[in-house]
């Protein structure tokens, strides 16, 4: 199994994605500049977080346009796995990878604090370490992780189970205190219709070593280390 | 420009009469427009220190684990494995009033240069912050825009905001202070200096392109602010961190060759101060093509891209045969790269433009002759003792308003903005502990840093208030567990012409000097801000210092959190000191006394003996004792740990509020399993302490019957900053 992060121009959490995948998969990750169009021996392809080109125009409307997206887009068409984490969402939603678009916070502030996530199906390549209903800790880091798409899409993405996360409170409830940046329906991460492609805002790979404040994180990887690693 | 150069022009460049009168020696003609900017910016307070060099020579700057000590763009001190920690603060204070937002982000980018151009990749922010007057509306407009700014910066390039501190006090309304820290990683082998060399050698200019942003920031930075600071927002420069981003993996993708002679940041002063110090070190000359400079606008002069004060970028000394592959790493981060000069033998500063020698300087008396002033110096008058002080409040009501006070409430609103994490190596984050840990990638060992200073004791005392701020540092590495190794500092202090405030800084430097000494904490680096002053208002003196200390195993590394069941003990020893406590200012309602004294040798001893308990892992949680006491320090640490404290009774001999409130330094509250095993050990080291209780139910129970909920002290001290701010 071979992960590869891509690395665009101002991306800033490709270390902390590479260690978690390193520390999960026992092999290090292959760092992918943006202009690399072969994507050849990888399995996994990850979007990190990070400010590509500095947010500037639309958080990640510059590097969806990137060479290296339409490798993305092909592999995720033969059915290949994706990972979009925070800005690495952003930039599925600006391509097209994923439906909808994520606005500045509610409150209009840079966020960055621990949120906590509920699994909404654990029977995905993502997921499958954990329980459906579970629920992790994960550190946010944004400013803009309002996930917004029109009614009809929402409600389509609930119909065919592709919420992944959503913003809860300790207990896994949701409710206004818990949505900290404002989410429709307290999205926090989504699939794509294969379930193949997954993009959410909190940063799982901050959160894979103890020493750090626990491994609430490490489920995701490990799911992930269990389907590919055959 | 048109411009005769002439003394008034040279005085409206800050230049005063002696100086300029130097400058036409050395010169033996009138100097161009831009010569005498490159000798105002070169001799201004912010690039020559002229005020306060004769007494920083005094500081101790030495230890075995120091490799590089003042003199270079940042400080370097051996932390084990072959590597070394780079780090400087430094103040970006004038602008951030002017411009918050800008002025605090570009402090930011401009620090983070001067650790990456050593070779180090930055690991680590932090900010020690001083504003107004809560109650004015300006402070709170500087407030939002500041930690927007450094946020707005910090989490763009990628570097966690792991630390800082924030005061509020009215003498700042006019002046913030705003004092960026940056902490970065090398080999200790991969030390890159700015000492230029090589006959030939290609001068290289990378980064953004030029434009007339900050145009003589060094010297705005170098002046007293008036009515008129509204209009000199032109002189605050605009920050890029995505640009900084990429400079950041350019530069160390560079310096991963052996491509690299010397290297340089263009920070105050721009492309002048990072010429003029490169080759000034080097005992070289260097010619500059000022056509050749990349340029943001047209039809710039010589004078306009000299001073210029644009961020991110470097200038840098080739080795022969190195400029393709240099070239192409900077084109692949889509940066600006253009040779604009050479390394001459002519020990001159030549800068031509269009055809023209705009400039041509010789180096060694620009630097020998910069002015160097003994400035008078009154000794701060001694501030009479306190006396006794009733308790007006009694002691709950007392703990709730300090835990809720400006000072003292919860900075959760501020960090929550900062992105802490990204890294993946922080260990102890923004509140968890008394000094932040950041561990280093692929090893066990961490960094403690921290950053400290009490404004109102030195005020006060200066020189026992600079020797509390080094003692306050070195105390939160120590509560960690973590071995204190250098610190860099940030003198922030009003106008220097003044003896009284000049008597400050020579006061203070006296007192950090000795605390450096006796705590084997050396100063590697630092900054000097002077003329902190409003239409005449100066700031209370801030020699904010930054402390880095190293925890070989990050899992030994303990927070301020205990546990349910938790005995507490104090060590070191209480006096009840309420002399300029934030009890006697939030609760009395007056700023009177001296401030507590500073037992270098207690606190030595203390330190010392706590360090150990916690690298034997005896200890759960540890907190220094600061500002608001022991009884404040008790409530931080009940609230970090979600749970209540049965504390035992205040001892006979001194008020309840004397004891709870008190100042008192050189104490710690230590968290442990097994108090009267502590209590043996610390007797038979000789180290004052005392049982406090012990970790129970949820409230702060007292004796005599008080009890304050813990909840209720948590509700005071956040509600603050988001009420105000939100």
């Amino acid at each position: 199994m071979r992960a590869g992060i891509v690395v665009f121009p101002g991306i800033n959490r490709e270390r902390d994605m590479a260690i978690a995948i390193e520390s999960c998969f026992g092999q290090a990750p292959r760092l992918v500049w943006h202009h690399e169009t072969d994507l050849a021996g990888l399995d996994l392809l990850v979007l990190p977080g990070g400010f590509s080109y500095g947010d500037y125009l639309r958080c990640g409307a510059m590097a969806a346009h990137s060479p290296v997206m339409g490798a993305v887009a092909a592999h995720a068409r033969r059915g290949g796995y994706v990972l979009g984490v925070c800005n690495g969402f952003q930039i599925l939603t600006e391509a097209g990878l994923l439906p909808g678009a994520l606005l500045r916070n509610a409150g209009l502030r840079f966020l960055s604090m621990d949120c906590f996530l509920r699994v909404e199906r654990a029977d995905t390549v993502f997921t499958s370490r954990w329980a459906a209903g579970e629920v992790f800790r994960a550190p946010m880091a944004h400013g803009d992780g309002n996930y917004t798409a029109d009614a009809d899409t929402l409600d389509r993405l609930e119909g065919e189970g592709r919420v992944a996360f959503r913003y809860v409170d300790a207990d896994g409830k949701t409710s206004a205190a818990a949505n900290l940046n404002g989410s429709a329906r307290a999205i926090a991460g989504i699939y794509s219709d294969n379930a193949r492609v997954l993009g959410l805002m909190p940063h799982p790979e901050d959160l894979v070593d103890p020493l750090l404040g626990g491994v609430d994180g490490r489920p995701l990887f490990d799911s992930l280390a269990a389907a590919l690693v055959a | 420009m048109a411009q005769p150069v002439d003394a008034a022009l040279a005085r409206s460049f800050g230049l005063s009469a002696e100086e300029f009168a130097t400058v036409l020696a050395i010169m033996g003609r009138t100097p161009t427009l831009a010569e005498l900017g490159v000798f105002s910016v070169m001799w201004s307070e912010h690039c020559s220190y002229k005020s306060s060099r004769v007494w920083l020579r005094t500081l101790p700057t030495t230890a075995p684990w120091v490799i590089h000590g003042p003199g270079e763009n940042a400080g370097v001190v051996a932390i084990g494995d072959g590597l070394a920690a780079i780090f400087k603060m430094e103040s970006h204070n004038h602008p951030s009033f002017i411009e918050p937002y800008q002025g605090a982000a570009t402090g930011v980018g401009g620090i983070l240069r001067d650790v990456y151009t050593m070779g180090a990749r930055p690991i680590a922010n932090l900010n020690a912050l001083r504003f107004g007057d809560p109650g004015l509306a300006v402070t709170r407009r500087v407030v939002d825009g500041v930690v927007r700014g450094i946020g707005g910066y910090g989490n763009c390039v990628g570097v966690p905001t792991v630390g800082g501190e924030v005061n509020f006090h009215p003498a700042y309304n006019g002046n913030p202070l705003v004092n960026a820290m940056t902490v970065g990683i090398a080999p200790a082998d991969r030390i890159f200096l700015s000492a230029a060399a090589g006959i030939g050698n290609q001068v290289v200019y990378v980064g953004s392109r030029t434009g007339r942003d900050g145009i003589h920031g060094a010297t705005m930075a170098s002046a007293e602010f008036g009515a008129d600071a509204e209009e000199k927002r032109p002189t605050v420069q605009v920050g890029d961190p995505f640009t900084e981003k990429l400079l950041i993996e350019a530069c160390l993708e560079l310096m991963a060759t052996d491509a690299i002679v010397a290297i340089q940041d263009m920070g105050a002063a721009g492309l002048t101060s990072s010429a003029v110090e490169m080759a000034g070190k080097g005992g070289v000359g260097i010619e500059l093509d000022m056509d050749a400079v990349p340029q943001r606008e047209t039809g710039m002069s010589a004078y306009e891209m000299l001073l210029s004060e644009s961020q991110e970028r470097m200038l840098i000394v080739l080795r022969p045969g190195a400029e393709a592959m240099a070239r192409a790493i900077f084109e692949k981060w889509e940066l600006a790269f253009a040779v604009i000069g050479r390394i001459t033998d002519t020990g001159r500063f030549v800068a031509v433009h269009a055809g023209v020698v705009e400039v041509d300087i010789p180096l060694d008396p620009l630097a020998e002759a910069a002015p160097l002033y003994t400035r008078p110096h009154l000794p701060p008058v001694p501030r009479a003792p306190l006396g006794p002080v009733a308790d007006p409040l009694g002691i709950e009501a007392a703990l709730l308003r300090l835990v809720g006070c400006p000072d003292l409430c919860s900075r959760r609103w501020i960090w929550d903005q900062y992105d802490s994490t990204v890294g993946g190596q922080t260990v102890k984050r923004p509140g968890a502990a008394d000094a932040a840990i950041v561990r280093l990638d692929g090893s066990r060992r961490a960094l403690a840093l921290t950053t400290d200073c009490t404004p109102r004791y030195c005020l006060a005392d200066p020189q026992v208030g600079g020797a509390q701020a080094v003692a306050e540092a070195w105390r939160n590495i120590t509560a960690t567990g973590a071995r204190p190794l250098a610190v860099t500092d940030n003198l922030n202090f009003g106008n220097p012409e003044k003896p009284e405030i000049m008597g400050q800084f020579v006061a203070a430097i006296a007192g950090m000097g000795a605390a450096c000494r006796a705590l084997d904490f050396p100063v590697v680096s630092g900054n000097v801000s002077l003329y902190n002053e409003t239409d005449g208002q100066s700031i209370l003196p801030t020699p904010a210092i930054g402390g880095l200390g190293v925890i070989d195993d990050a899992a030994l590394a303990v927070g301020i959190a205990p546990g349910a069941g938790d005995e507490l003990v104090l060590i070191g020893a209480t006096a009840g000191w309420l002399g300029q406590s934030l009890w006697l200012r939030e609760i009395a309602g007056r700023e009177d006394g001296p401030p507590p004294p500073v037992d270098l040798a207690a606190e030595r001893a203390n330190g010392d003996f706590v360090r150990g308990e916690i690298l034997a892992g005896r200890v759960v949680a540890c907190h220094d004792v600061s500002d608001g006491g022991l009884l404040v320090a008790l409530a931080e640490m009940a609230m970090a740990g979600d749970t209540g404290l049965a504390l035992d009774a205040a001892p006979e001999g001194m008020g309840a509020h004397e004891f709870w409130f008190g100042e008192d330094q050189a104490r710690y509250v230590l968290a442990v399993a097994d108090a009267p095993a502590l209590l043996d050990r610390a007797a038979a080291a000789g180290i004052a302490a005392r049982r406090l209780g012990r970790c129970a139910g949820t409230d702060l129970t007292l004796a005599g019957g008080i009890t304050i909920s813990v909840r209720a002290c948590r509700g005071a001290h956040e509600a603050f900053l988001p009420n105000w701010l939100q």
